[in-house]
């Protein structure tokens, strides 16, 4: 009896010191959970979430303080994406935060409007505007997130939201019809 | 919405599953046809019924999946599923055994699972296997062949019992166990193979008979290889597996175990390696995978007649390797080209 | 003749026998295309970056002259293919799986075909690099397909040390014949241009693959390369198996060696051409001309006369079928690809016009081709795709995948070393359009990479803007409370110094000046110190800037 109860716990205590030992060794350094989450955020820094960027959102997530569906720029996939990341519930995306548009919006500055004010310029959040004051502006197309946080300031309205236009070179091969049916269908 | 483009290659098919699976149906049919000469036209009124009730489930479920019917029950995989199941039931069975047993096969076999292509397990044998757990009785009520008997049961008797009509005591006297059975039980008491095998089912050569329906297998199953239906891996590796652990034991005590040729010629090994394991929807898919697939179902044929419960292996020894599929095509995978390829030459 | 028999040939995984379909348009020898009235080059004949148009409207242009270029590496120049005016630079169909439109210049043809003046140098004075030159300069792309721009190809494999150069006369697919006929029509051409390729590797050995379905071909060139023999250069046959001319597997054919996951064929010292190309090389080395047309042809079961045809970059389609004789169905009922049937794409309209890749046009009855589209059987995992795969990739395992989008499983399994060769499909028994599920996975793995790449330079900006907006508030901040300290300072000063004045006015005093100081920070601009002659020049550009928006309006 004594001597099953002292194999037992001698057993117990040599397999603790093995995990123990193995849990210092093998030890993951994984990324902290903030830059993962920032990762699969669309980096539009377009606020709808109501943070004042993509991090903020993304720490407010890490934190627990905000649901993952605030996002409208990256929709579903995006919910999809943090709900497999961090083992949470897929929710809806919630309506309230804005509308996800299928194809993505670029800004577009009507030049002959422009007069120079520089508020947009100040707005955007990733200074993909150019141009100085009393001076037209424009917009690096390549690098606008289409977050409309342009719009707004603007004192004459002279900036578009458009769809970026698809061309030959982003054309992208549909998946043969079978697939859709089951996938969206039945 | 954009309009879909088609992709090439700009090709008509060369192979449709539809020919597969006729090609599969003319390759059953000589063994059948020796099965029927030796055994009557039981085995004629099983195949019938199974292709029935297999055609009536598939077409009813799939109306109810909301699936085109008259496509799906084009390509015959229903009634190929249908014939192998029935020829692995007694000769006379009652019809409610067969809707049962084809029951599961569609349903639960294949239509669970997600229809033709999705189902892990071999369905006729799902279906068997279910009636051999659940009515052992009615599934080890063989007959002998004609020939030893002496007398065969009619067409109209063998409908009649077939519809409940009929009593089955009449044709006790005919009833016996199947040579593979038969071995079983008496090489389990210590009876020398010489005592053995003078029951009349064993005739001069293996099992009266049944090598010669074993013998039908062969020519169906070289057929099949001719058409390029399937592949020589499983067959050659379910035979050459068999026949060497076998022909091992056997040379250890070649009084009391039996020779690799009554294993392959007396039970329904050569249907199995042939037409069975060869399933594509539940095989391997890997040259190597196949061979590994092969080699186990051999294997454990052999420990199955040898040392389990039941007389013949070959359903549970597909199921069992149809589970290790999943893994085993996981492991034999071929080497891309180009992969792993740096420092060497030739 | 017998040194061929000898050489030792590799296995290549998988492939298939197909019928080669190759008589019809071999029934006649090489045509020379009429001019079309209008010609219509796209901007973008090429692997890389699009050209960007060096004519506009109006202009008159010499055959060989240049049109379109770019300054990437990873590009090939356009030239016009005739004499004539350029009518317009618009949108119009091009030959693309997509079926839509690009930008592409039009020529109204004169019919004079006048040429540039000729600057043709005698090749063997040229160094490597103005080999090269040259060969860029002639827009010259792989015309078996691939249309990579062949002096990027050359330049980078020219630093990595060539020792065996691979000439492709493979032309597996069935239907086409344009590289047969070619070496049939022009074999001295191509043995120059395979010299010129010598000159610039040096490589040890020269080996010119061509499949045994064309003896007349092989013969062709066995003769010319015995009255014109090159070093270490033989011909060898290989049997006819598609898809054998494709890059990778020509070189595992003819060398045994595999190029190594992820890497080129320079990589491990092959160099691997095809003939139509070296016939381009040599004609732009020797004669200085750019490329500016080619052979394509033209085949089916639903066009009159097929054959081939040389025929100017440019041309529509509907013209060269014209001179085949029209087609033998209507517009509902035929089928229109470029390219072979096991590779080339649909053509929405023949109105589309012969492109540097274009080798074959293929003209099929709508039900040669039938297939079922929207509903094919299921997978009965048969692996038969797995049998005839070159890649010796597990196509269904791709398709489980891929139909499943999990793209990440979809990689696992080598996706991208599909070469899409359609044997996987063809073979089929479900008539599963595999390659079109490949093709739909790759594309959507190419977009989320693009999104990826796109977002983590919108992070990087953001970032770096917030981190600006801060070192300014603190710079500002600083700045302000250095001020408060300097005003801190000053003040007791003043009180104590001249105490008669009035408090009040002192305090007026002290706003006011604080005032200026103010204002002297906000209006502290990049315009504030300008001399003169700047100033002038701002008026000017402003007073520029004026009148041509009075113009617009």
């Amino acid at each position: 009896m004594i001597v099953a109860i002292l194999t037992i716990s001698l057993m117990a205590g040599l397999f603790g010191l093995i995990l123990g030992y193995a849990a210092i060794r093998f030890k993951v350094e994984g990324n902290p959970i903030v830059d993962q989450i920032d990762a699969l955020l669309p980096q539009t820094q377009c606020g709808q979430c109501t943070y004042p960027g993509c991090r903020p959102y993304a720490e407010a997530i890490a934190n627990g303080e905000a649901p993952i569906n605030q996002c409208p720029p990256g929709g579903q996939a995006t919910i999809v994406a943090l709900a497999d990341l961090l083992d949470l519930e897929v929710l809806e995306p919630n309506e309230e935060h804005g509308e996800h548009h299928d194809i993505p919006l670029v800004a577009i500055i009507d030049e002959q409007t422009c007069i120079g004010c520089t508020l947009c310029i100040q707005a955007c959040p990733v200074d993909a505007i150019l141009g100085s004051a009393k001076h037209m502006h424009t917009v690096i197309a390549d690098e606008c997130t289409g977050c409309e946080l342009c719009l707004p300031p603007c004192p004459v309205d002279c900036i578009d939201m458009v769809p970026i236009k698809q061309t030959i070179d982003d054309w992208k091969w549909s998946v043969p019809q079978q697939q859709q049916d089951l996938v969206h269908g039945q | 919405m954009t309009q879909v483009v088609i992709s090439s290659p700009f090709v008509s098919p060369s192979n449709s599953l539809r020919r597969l699976m006729i090609n599969v149906i003319i390759g059953l049919l000589p063994g059948t046809l020796a099965y029927v000469w030796f055994f009557g036209v039981g085995v004629l009124i099983n195949i019938t019924l199974a292709v029935i009730f297999a055609l009536g489930f598939e077409a009813a479920i799939l109306k109810l999946r909301n699936k085109p019917v008259k496509s799906h029950l084009n390509d015959y995989s229903a009634v190929v599923a249908a014939w192998l199941f029935a020829l692995c039931l007694p000769m006379h069975s009652p019809w409610w055994l067969v809707a049962v047993g084809i029951g599961f096969t569609m349903i639960a076999g294949k239509h669970l699972y997600g229809g033709l292509g999705f189902n892990p397990f071999n369905p006729a044998m799902v279906g068997y296997v279910v009636l051999l757990i659940s009515f052992p009785r009615e599934m080890t009520t063989w007959y002998l062949p004609i020939e030893i008997s002496g007398e065969s049961i009619g067409f109209f008797d063998a409908i009649a019992y077939a519809f409940g009509l009929a009593d089955i005591q009449q044709w006790d006297a005919l009833s016996s166990a199947t040579p593979l059975d038969q071995f079983k039980t008496l090489s389990g008491q210590n009876i020398p193979i010489s005592e053995i095998r003078q029951s009349p089912v064993f005739g001069n050569f293996i099992a009266f008979g049944w090598e010669w329906i074993a013998g039908g297998w062969l020519v169906g199953g070289l057929w099949l290889l001719y058409t390029r239906t399937i592949k020589w891996h499983i067959p050659v590796t379910v035979l050459v597996s068999t026949s060497f652990i076998a022909l091992v034991f056997y040379l250890s005590a070649p009084d009391t175990i039996a020779s690799p040729l009554f294993h392959l010629f007396s039970g329904s090994i050569l249907i199995g390696a042939f037409f069975i394991a060869t399933d594509p929807v539940t095989a391997a898919t890997t040259d190597k995978g196949r061979v590994v697939y092969g080699f186990l179902i051999g294997f454990l044929v052999y420990v199955i007649r040898s040392w389990g419960g039941y007389p013949d292996g070959i359903a549970f020894a597909v199921l069992l390797a149809n589970m290790c599929v999943p893994l085993i095509d996981y492991y034999t995978q071929p080497r891309v080209y180009g992969a792993d390829t740096q420092g060497k030459d030739e | 003749m017998d040194n061929k028999s000898q050489y030792k040939l590799h296995h290549m995984h998988g492939g298939m026998r197909l019928e080669g379909y190759k008589a019809e348009s071999m029934g006649q020898p090489l045509q020379q295309a009429t001019l079309a009235e209008q010609l219509i080059l796209p901007l973008k004949q090429h692997i890389g970056e699009t050209n960007k148009p060096l004519v506009s409207p109006g202009d008159r242009v010499l055959r060989g002259q240049l049109i379109a270029d770019s300054s990437s590496p990873i590009s090939a120049a356009i030239h016009a293919p005739t004499s004539g005016k350029i009518r317009e630079i618009a949108p119009h169909p091009v030959p693309h799986p997509s079926g839509q439109s690009s930008d592409c210049i039009v020529i109204d043809v004169d019919g004079k075909d006048e040429c540039l003046e000729s600057a043709a140098v005698d090749p063997a004075s040229l160094s490597v690099v103005d080999l090269i030159a040259r060969i860029r300069d002639a827009g010259i792309v792989g015309l078996g397909g691939a249309v990579f721009p062949t002096a990027a190809k050359l330049s980078r494999a020219q630093s990595q040390g060539i020792d065996t150069l691979v000439i492709n006369g493979v032309e597996c697919e069935p239907y086409i014949s344009c590289d047969d006929i070619l070496m049939q029509t022009y074999s001295d051409e191509i043995l120059r241009g395979i010299g010129y390729l010598q000159q610039i590797f040096k490589p040890k050995s020269t080996l010119i693959g061509i499949e045994n379905d064309k003896p007349k071909a092989i013969q062709s060139m066995q003769l010319a390369l015995d009255s014109n023999p090159l070093a270490n250069t033989r011909i060898v046959m290989i049997p006819t198996l598609y898809p054998s001319g494709g890059e990778k597997q020509l070189i595992q054919i003819l060398t045994g060696r595999e190029i190594p996951k992820g890497k080129l064929a320079f990589d491990i010292g092959m160099f691997c051409q095809n003939v139509g190309t070296c016939v381009a090389i040599s004609r732009a080395l020797d004669q200085d001309e750019a490329l500016t047309s080619r052979i394509v042809t033209l085949s089916g079961d639903a066009i009159r006369q097929p054959g081939n045809w040389e025929a100017r970059l440019g041309t529509p389609v509907r013209h060269l079928v014209e001179l085949a004789g029209g087609y033998l169905d209507d517009q509902a009922h035929r089928h229109l690809v470029m390219g072979g049937p096991m590779m080339g794409f649909t053509l929405p309209s023949d109105r589309a016009p012969i492109v540097k890749a274009s080798n074959n046009i293929l003209v099929m009855h709508q039900q040669t081709f039938a297939q079922r589209l929207d509903n094919h059987d299921e997978c009965v995992r048969c692996a038969r795709c797995t049998d005839v795969c070159p890649a010796q990739l597990l196509p269904q395992q791709l398709y489980w995948h891929a139909r499943a989008r999990t793209y990440d499983k979809v990689e696992e399994y080598s996706l991208f070393d599909c070469i899409e060769c359609g044997c996987c499909s063809a073979v089929c028994p479900s008539e599963i359009p595999l390659v079109q599920y490949y093709r739909a996975a790759k594309s959507e793995i190419r977009a989320a990479q693009q999104a990826q790449f796109k977002s983590d330079r919108a992070r990087i900006r953001f970032e770096f803007r917030e981190k600006r907006l801060l070192l300014k508030k603190q710079q500002d901040e600083e700045r302000k409370r250095l001020k408060r300290e300097a005003l801190k300072k000053k003040q007791p000063q003043k009180l104590n110094g001249d105490s008669t004045v009035d408090p009040v006015q002192a305090a007026l005093e002290r706003v006011k000046a604080k005032k200026q100081a103010l204002e002297g920070t906000q209006t502290l601009k990049n315009t504030t110190n300008l001399t003169p002659d700047q100033q002038q020049k701002i008026e000017q550009a402003d007073a520029r800037r004026r009148a041509a928006r009075e113009q617009r309006t």
